[in-house]
């Protein structure tokens, strides 16, 4: 196949009612269309499956038949431009927000930024965690106190939403799911944190102090502007209760750059003896 | 990655995330784990932790679906950095990639789709494998197709091509059985002759896997590559033929729709086992 030859295949590929590309054949002379459409189903199913276990709880809230037509117009829209579809759909939560279709739940495109912020979170890249010893010695000196600069992991997103998202994503890791969809007000403003803490992506409310204190440190504000946007934000902020809650949740990751991420494993040469036979021999 | 030691000769399995925690625990007897290379392409979190701590015990294998070695433009530079930092991390055996192109004009196209077999497409792959061994020194493992149509215009046969490729290359082969089946009913052609015209010299790996059945548009029966089921007996059958001539070949069952308990890929595993075992020298056995 020349340029025009592998353009029109990934046109086909992309548009059902695109035209079979010519020079291609079956060996028995049967109609290509059936065995084209093959490729087309590959590459829908696979983009399909990728957004399905990226967000899980949209697929929920809308169904499957919905959801497969979702994301069969977004593939259409946003093709993958890279390999590495680790990272494939996070033009999703923006293209729901301008779907007629999804319109009736005006609170989907905001559920789908917070499984986008999961989906990044869980691999985001890895920082050693704060000291707690580092930590007790800068609370202990309350003249700097005020000049600190927090680092927070490289997993945390903080999210803020006219709808309840955190809830209604809790909602849907529930065994009753229905029974706790009904507890939740949709229309309710939240704010979530979501976090990697070890094997986990943790999904919390924060009251809106607490999301403006978290919000000015992403932005490396020292502790005591944080501390002042905290109460701005809310009369009721609680400056004790935020920095043990991010000190809960391994929020908090160790000052000035981390040292260099974890090289390559140790240059080991040679296995032992018989590893090759596996471990349990 | 000159320096590592092959595969080992013995079965292995495709690593699934719903399988993580058994296999670092040691419950599967295999000889190897492969991962997708693609899905180790991310900054940091549990999954690139966890393969660290199972190449403690085990070999692994990595393979690629994205390089599209077949395409127009030559492999992408980003792509092959990122190819050699997980390869300087998880320091794989070995390191496979299609003989197919997936992606056109700056998209990525999620499958793997056919070439036509001719002089201008073996010599543009040939300098695509030359690029990637050079650009990562190792000796790359291409895989045999699977495929639903033809591209006209052929002038050499699939396996002639693929002698061809590995002659001007050097490159191995990664052998699979289940597309040897798939592609020799989809296209009618006779899968034993096909699997003779093949350099099996160049075995490096191979792969086990099961298909579903379709109907093309005369009826004539189209073999899907799902991956998503037991291997076949006619795949089984093909791969006994192949390890009575090349010996005893890292092989691997790979399963990545509808997967099942690892205890069922392990059973598969060992069926592999026992046929590799019987290839196996008795000086072997006896070491």
């Amino acid at each position: 196949m020349n340029a025009s030859g592998l353009a029109a295949f990934s046109r086909a590929l992309r548009d059902p009612r695109a035209p079979c590309p010519r020079g291609l054949s079956a060996w028995n002379g049967s109609d290509v269309a059936p065995r084209l459409a093959v490729y087309r189903n590959n590459v829908l199913s696979a983009l399909t499956d990728v957004l399905a276990q990226t967000y899980p709880v949209v697929r929920e809230l809308v169904g499957a038949g919905f959801f497969a037509a979702l994301a069969a117009r977004f593939v259409r829209a946003h093709p993958p431009r890279s390999p590495v579809l680790a990272r494939y759909g996070g033009r999703l939560p923006g293209f729901v927000a301008a779907d007629a279709a999804a319109a009736a739940l005006p609170y989907l495109a905001d559920v789908a930024r917070l499984e986008w912020a999961r989906c990044k979170a869980w691999q985001a890249a890895d920082a050693p965690l704060l000291p707690a010893t580092t930590l007790a010695r800068a609370l202990a000196d309350p003249r700097r106190l005020p000049r600190l600069r927090l680092r927070l992991q490289p997993s945390l997103a903080l999210l803020r939403s006219g709808h309840a998202i955190a809830a209604l994503w809790a909602a849907h890791q529930a065994d009753d799911v229905a029974g706790a969809l009904a507890a939740v007000d949709p229309a309710q403003p939240q704010n979530a944190l979501v976090l990697r803490r070890a094997d986990e992506v943790l999904v919390v409310a924060l009251s809106d102090g607490a999301a403006a204190f978290v919000g000015a440190l992403q932005q490396r504000q020292t502790l005591g502007a944080a501390a002042r946007a905290g109460l701005a934000a809310s009369a009721a902020f609680d400056l004790a209760a935020s920095l043990a809650l991010l000190l809960r949740l391994q929020a908090l990751a160790a000052p000035t750059p981390a040292p260099e991420r974890a090289p390559a494993p140790s240059p080991s040469p040679t296995p032992p003896a018989g590893s090759d036979r596996g471990p349990t021999r | 990655m000159h320096d590592a030691p092959p595969l080992p000769p013995r079965a292995g399995l495709g690593l699934k995330a719903a399988h993580l925690r058994d296999a670092l625990a040691g419950r599967a007897d295999v000889g190897y784990f492969e991962v997708h290379a693609e899905n180790c392409m991310v900054e940091g979190g549990p999954w690139p932790a966890a393969l660290d701590r199972l190449g403690e015990r085990h070999a692994l294998s990595l393979h690629g679906v994205g390089l599209s070695l077949g395409g127009r433009r030559r492999p992408d530079r980003a792509h092959l950095r990122r190819l050699a930092r997980v390869i300087a991390r998880h320091r794989p055996r070995a390191y496979s990639e299609h003989l197919a192109w997936s992606g056109h004009g700056g998209r990525y196209h999620a499958d793997l789709l056919p070439l036509c077999w001719d002089e201008p497409t073996l010599a543009r792959v040939a300098a695509h494998v030359d690029e990637t061994q050079q650009a990562l020194g190792l000796r790359l493992l291409v895989e045999n197709p699977a495929t639903y149509l033809t591209v006209d215009g052929a002038s050499l046969g699939e396996a002639q091509f693929i002698a061809e490729l590995v002659a001007r290359t050097g490159c191995a082969l990664l052998l699979d059985v289940c597309n040897v089946q798939v592609s020799a009913v989809n296209h009618g052609r006779d899968a034993l002759a096909y699997l003779q015209a093949l350099p099996l010299a160049a075995v490096g790996e191979i792969h086990l896997a099961g298909y579903a059945v379709d109907r093309d548009a005369a009826g004539a029966p189209l073999l899907i590559d799902t991956h998503g089921a037991p291997v076949d007996a006619a795949v089984w059958r093909l791969y006994e033929w192949v390890i009575a001539r090349t010996g005893p070949r890292p092989t691997l069952i790979e399963r990545d729709r509808d997967v099942p308990p690892l205890a069922v890929l392990a059973a598969e595993a060992a069926r592999a086992e026992r046929i590799l075992a019987r290839a196996r020298p008795a000086l072997r056995q006896a070491a």
